[in-house]
């Protein structure tokens, strides 16, 4: 089960201050963790609570990133559209443990691809088969990197947030991790790009 | 990527003015009152979705938008209008007062996607959950499948999503009801290929073609039933739903199928199975399956499911991204056949042969070593009652992952996921466990930052009295470690001569065979060699352009943190030989640490810390030790270089030298102890401390004078040389300046102390009883003793009768 897919900024921004990271697209599956918990908390306090969780998430993807990228060393070349296969063969990739209660109810994992400025996050239970989930961040990564023109200048990102939707409507249903061969990634594959040329 | 153009775009977001906002939402309400739902619409609606998200507080939407854009979510066939409405209503709160939830969504079935996902995410209550579960399975039952594409198929996505988070909110029959749907779509799903959906054939003729049966992976027939490793041109809806099915079905076995469930109203019978003694060889056939209850069923056609992914994963896919779809299921079916053989012990014998022969086809290919951890798991669960050796698994694990695989970050976090979850049985059953920390700690030595917080829960494990000291060592030079993986990786990457490329010294003294023995240790996979090595100096030397390599830097801000974990861990294990042992190893590895900047300061810190803990706890250990403390606090040097560990030395030093601490303690230890502190508190206050050292902190001074006195309140003689320095002391007037101190007022507090010191000496016995107090009055017994316990009872009292 996925808890969240979240798509942040890796990169210093001027705007905040250093290691804060600006989210660009964040979904939660499931209902909100403090429903069930015995929290008193008012429906508006439980959204600000889910969304502060998430920017923790952000911020500690960003550091893990920025770590990793130093600790290898690598100089970071520049990728422009149509490059998206090469974006995604240099980015970096880890997963880290998110302890119970930091933040998350429960023991999670959030694993990470680092494309270049942005961050792309998975935040799975800590039992879940990792090895699906990585595949399928790969292949939500290059959907939205290909879907949203992400490696030129534009903010599709922002603005045509419903085509990820639609992404993880079809690929990530409702948080489910999926077991897809080649055929059935295609066929979903096909409805996405058909509802994008819309 | 993220230019300037998004930033601003956020920032007007964010900042659009609260009436601005209100006439935007009002041309949208009247554009969703028009029936012309066009692109101004769309384009609208993503702009208020951006505005929504941009900052973390909630904002309301005004009730009449609410209610039209809840009736579009509902009404409109358009998929863009769908999901932009579901995404807006999630943003924003429900609508206060009656009608909270979006419940009456449902009253219109089909529920969509986009509707259900609205209606968990702002699920109030179980309540509400276990509505629209029970809305979604009535969905189920009986009606016949619709024309439209995978009308039921995210049923189980949200019934999984909401089991989740309580997985109480389905009740027996449910559980019942879905247990036999998914006995079906797994096992019976249809092995001819979908013909229904157009496949975008250019031919008119593709209705009229026969569709012929699925495929495996390599591209032969498929021979047996439908699993996830199938393909096919296109599928039909319960070949889709057999997709699903077995992505729920580890969650679905976990949550409903444990066998410490005590509220499952199941068999009987299989609590039966568990039986130590009289466990069934003969468990039930798949000919006879028909005849068992759901939950046994389903756990029968699990087994069969996973057994045949297994044979499947043997054969070559064709494509990349199908071999890894393959590891993945053998990861999978790994784990359900763990779940179910933990439910079932009889199925222990026939699902052990799978997975040994999987063990042995994949052992040797470090490709599927992340396969090989759930096969770990399933030996260390099942493994006794199979009663099988388990150690080709142990040696892997322990053995040849650490050392080959330590750059593998998912390997790593698994691995170390299994060996944190199962310290307690691995420490009882597997000996390997305790001695394979050099291999280990290879993983911490490449990624420190990812993988710390795994081993602060993994270390106290470690802690074992027979290798405690080796370990100790092992932590000091981690950073050593890394510098040495570092140059093993590079030179197996790069020819042995590198023509014009920048040589590093280290590298080649890593390939020296002078030297080979030094890197050989660091690199070791199993402890019991030997502590450390003679010429680890040399080894420090070698290794000092790594200083600064990023890796290294990184490794060296993690020691200190598992160092405060590894002393607290082994104070609970360790006697006092060996307690002594480790406060050696401590002051000879003080000067013995490669020369990062601040590592040295940050290790001595620690040391200090442990130290003083140490001898609190057992004061003995400093009359043991007595010898070589006095070494590190009789040389003048250590003043300079090792401060904050000579100011504890030498605190440990006066506070528990004392007959009271241990009887071993005599008058001439006593006087030697004195004299030499005494020797360095004379050179360092009678001269400027030594070019580029700057002068020694005013705490260092003032420990050495309270350690005399309190030495010389114990034995009497001594008491006059002291009183001499600290009258000496005394007549430092203001204003003067002194060559072992910098600042004034630093000065006047060491000059306070000397004469508070002085003032006490002069009364021997009282002297004695200040500085070196009985144990009783340093360790409090409050309510036990009965002077203070008056006190308290009589505090007590009076609040009670005082409350009214």
């Amino acid at each position: 089960m996925v808890h969240s897919f979240l798509i942040h900024t890796v990169c210093p921004i001027a705007t905040l201050a250093s290691g804060e990271s600006r989210i660009l697209y964040s979904r939660v599956f499931g209902p909100e963790e403090s429903v069930l918990t015995a929290d008193e908390l008012n429906s508006e306090e439980r959204r600000l609570l889910q969304r502060e969780k998430l920017a923790v998430v952000a911020r500690k993807v960003r550091t893990a990133v920025s770590l990793s990228r130093e600790a290898a060393g690598r100089v970071m070349v520049e990728v422009v559209l149509g490059e998206e296969l090469v974006a995604l063969q240099e980015a970096d990739s880890g997963v880290l443990r998110l302890r119970d209660g930091d933040p998350f109810l429960g023991e999670k994992s959030a694993l990470w691809l680092g494309v270049q400025s942005l961050g792309f996050v998975l935040v799975c239970e800590a039992h879940e088969n990792l090895m699906l989930a990585e595949g399928t961040l790969r292949n939500l990564t290059r959907n939205c990197l290909e879907q949203l023109r992400m490696l030129g200048p534009g903010s599709e990102v922002l603005l045509k947030s419903d085509r990820i939707d639609v992404l993880l409507d079809r690929m990530l249903p409702h948080g489910q991790l999926l077991f897809l061969n080649h055929r059935f990634a295609n066929s979903l594959e096909k409805e996405v790009t058909a509802y994008m040329a819309k | 990527m993220y230019a300037a153009g998004s930033e601003s775009l956020v920032k007007q977001a964010r900042e659009i003015q609260d009436s601005e906002l209100l006439k935007f939402q009002n041309r949208i309400g009247k554009l969703l009152q028009g029936r012309d739902h066009g692109h101004e619409l769309v384009d609208s609606l993503r702009r208020l979705h951006l505005i929504l998200t941009a900052t973390k507080y909630t904002r309301r939407l005004p009730a009449e938008l609410q209610k039209s854009l809840a009736s579009l979510l509902r009404s409109s066939s358009v998929e863009q209008l769908q999901v932009l409405s579901s995404a807006v209503l999630r943003e924003t709160l429900p609508p206060p007062g009656q009608g909270r939830n979006y419940s009456h969504l449902q009253d219109h079935s089909p529920l969509t996607n986009y509707g259900a996902a609205l209606l968990v995410s702002q699920a109030e209550s179980i309540s509400d959950l276990s509505a629209l579960c029970c809305h979604l399975l009535r969905g189920l039952e009986g009606r016949p499948l619709e024309a439209a594409a995978h009308p039921h198929t995210h049923t189980l996505p949200i019934i999984n999503t909401v089991l989740t988070h309580c997985p109480e909110v389905l009740n027996q029959d449910q559980v019942t009801l879905l247990s036999k749907k998914l006995v079906d779509w797994l096992r019976y799903a249809s092995v001819q290929q979908g013909g229904g959906a157009s496949s975008g054939g250019f031919f008119a003729g593709s209705r009229s073609r026969q569709p012929g049966p699925t495929a495996e992976l390599d591209g032969s027939v498929s021979g047996d039933f439908f699993t996830v490793l199938c393909v096919g041109q296109c599928f039909s809806d319960d070949q889709w739903m057999n997709v699903y099915s077995f992505s729920v079905l580890r969650h679905w076995l976990l949550t409903y199928h444990s066998v410490a469930d005590g509220n499952a109203t199941g068999d009987p019978d299989t609590h039966g199975s568990v039986d130590g003694s009289v466990v069934s060889m003969v468990s039930a056939t798949s000919s006879s399956s028909r005849l068992l209850p759901p939950r046994e069923r389903l756990r029968e056609k699990a087994f069969q499911y996973c057994q045949r992914l297994i044979e499947q994963s043997d054969r070559k896919a064709v494509k990349r991204t199908d071999a890894e779809l393959q590891k993945a299921c053998l990861v999978e079916a790994v784990c359900v056949l763990d779940c179910v053989c933990v439910e079932d012990a009889s199925l222990v014998y026939r699902t052990f042969p799978f997975v040994k022969s999987l063990c042995g086809r994949l052992s040797s290919d470090l490709a599927f070593s992340r396969v090989l951890l759930p096969i770990a798991q399933f030996y260390l669960n099942h493994g006794e009652t199979a009663a099988v050796d388990c150690e080709c698994v142990w040696r892997l694990v322990f053995g040849r992952y650490p050392s080959e695989l330590y750059n593998n970050s998912f390997l790593a976090h698994e691995l170390l996921r299994f060996l944190r979850l199962n310290q307690g049985t691995l420490l009882l059953r597997v000996p390997e466990f305790t001695h394979s920390f050099p291999n280990l700690l290879k993983f911490l030595a490449w990624d420190s930052p990812a993988v710390v917080d795994d081993f602060v829960d993994l270390l106290p494990s470690l802690v074992t009295p027979g290798t405690a000291v080796e370990l100790l060592h092992s932590l000091l030079d981690l950073p050593c470690l890394t510098a040495a993986l570092f140059l093993q990786l590079r030179s197996s990457c790069y020819p042995i001569t590198e023509p014009g490329g920048r040589g590093l010294t280290s590298l080649e003294a890593f390939r020296s065979p002078s030297y080979r023995g030094l890197f050989l240790f660091l690199l070791r996979a199993e402890a019991g060699a030997g502590d450390t090595i003679d010429r680890l100096g040399t080894l420090h030397e070698l290794l000092v352009e790594a200083a600064d390599w990023p890796r290294v830097v990184q490794c060296a801000q993690t020691v200190p943190v598992l160092l405060h974990i590894y002393f607290n861990a082994v104070v609970t294990v360790a006697d006092d030989k060996l307690l002594s042992q480790l406060i050696l190893v401590l002051l000879d590895r003080s000067s013995l640490i490669l020369n990062i900047p601040n590592y040295t300061k940050e290790i001595h810190r620690v040391f200090s810390f442990h130290l003083l803990k140490l001898c609190k706890l057992r004061p003995s250990l400093v009359v043991n030790q007595s010898h070589e403390l006095m070494d590190l606090a009789g040389s003048t040097i250590n003043v300079y270089s090792k401060e904050d560990l000579f100011t504890h030395v030498v605190w440990v030093l006066g506070e528990h030298l004392s007959m009271s601490c241990d009887s071993r303690c005599s008058v001439e230890l006593i006087t030697s102890c004195f004299e030499g502190l005494e020797a360095v508190l004379f050179e360092i206050t009678s001269s400027a401390p030594p070019p580029e050292q700057p002068c020694p902190a005013p705490r260092v001074i003032t420990s050495l004078m309270s350690a005399l006195a309190k030495l010389a309140s114990r034995s009497h003689d001594l008491i006059p040389r002291v009183s001499l320095f600290l009258s000496k002391l005394r007549t430092l007037s203001r204003g003067v300046s002194v060559p072992w101190c910098s600042d004034e007022e630093d000065v006047v507090a060491v000059v306070t102390r000397g004469e508070e010191l002085w003032s006490l000496l002069k009364l021997p016995g009282v002297a004695q009883s200040v500085l070196t107090p009985p144990p009783r009055t340093t360790s409090p017994r409050w309510h036990g003793d009965t002077n203070t316990a008056l006190a308290l009872r009589l505090r007590a009292l009076s609040a009670l009768t005082n409350s009214h």
